[in-house]
């Protein structure tokens, strides 16, 4: 069980399959959320990310946890990044390895589901004309 | 009591930090009340939600000087 949790400036994608990779591990499954340049049709010109950052990693900390009780994994990956973003520039990275496909598959969307529903990072949108905090509706 | 704001919460309060010296609130639920009287624009927030020494904490949850308290708007990261 090895855990690999971070709220960063800046995502490194290129460090995945290296932190990911394990002997037991037949399957390396990954998610990489990005910035959009449309949000309903408006040009978004970039983002900003605030993170409550200590609160952040223990949220992180629990869902990676539960990750390793539903589902056999070897490791786990989940970095966050805080402050200005780019078009195009990543901005979450969630992954999981296990022995066989089907875990590794459930156990991604299962990071990336929670992380956007519990952990206490916030995104404005920047568009031409005015900027706004995203608040999803339930 | 210090009170940390993050998000648009930070935006409607005007501030990063609240200090609340008097008519202090005993539990999460009535610094929630306290918080939506002062500021009726959060009111309109899909949630609203207060987290107690980094974890999210229920409405009858006591509030002591001590702890760190934080508001949490509607979470969108991702």
């Amino acid at each position: 069980m090895e855990i690999n949790i971070k709220i960063v400036k800046q995502i490194d994608t290129s460090i995945v399959y290296q932190s990911l990779s394990h002997q037991e591990s037949g399957g390396v499954c990954v998610f990489i959320g990005s910035v959009r340049n449309l949000t309903n049709k408006q040009i978004v010109n970039k983002l900003f990310f605030e993170a409550y950052e200590s609160m952040a990693v223990l949220e992180m900390e629990k869902i990676v946890k539960v990750a390793f009780e539903k589902w056999d994994l070897q490791k786990v990956i989940m970095h966050h990044a805080v402050g200005e973003k780019k078009i195009g520039e990543p901005v979450v990275l969630v992954g999981a390895s296990s022995a066989h496909r089907e875990s590794c598959f459930q156990a991604c969307r299962f990071l990336i589901d929670t992380l956007k529903e519990n952990v206490p990072i916030w995104k404005k949108e920047f568009f031409e004309n005015n900027e706004v905090w995203v608040t999803p509706h339930p | 009591m210090r009170i940390l704001l993050f998000g648009i919460v930070k935006d409607i309060v005007g501030v990063d930090k609240l200090d609340i010296k008097l008519d202090i609130p005993k539990n999460v639920g009535d610094l929630k009340k306290y918080l939506v009287k002062k500021y009726p624009e959060l009111g309109n927030l899909s949630s609203l939600a207060i987290a107690l020494n980094n974890e999210y904490a229920t409405e009858e949850m006591k509030l002591t000087i001590q702890d760190e308290i934080a508001i949490i708007p509607p979470v969108s990261g991702g």
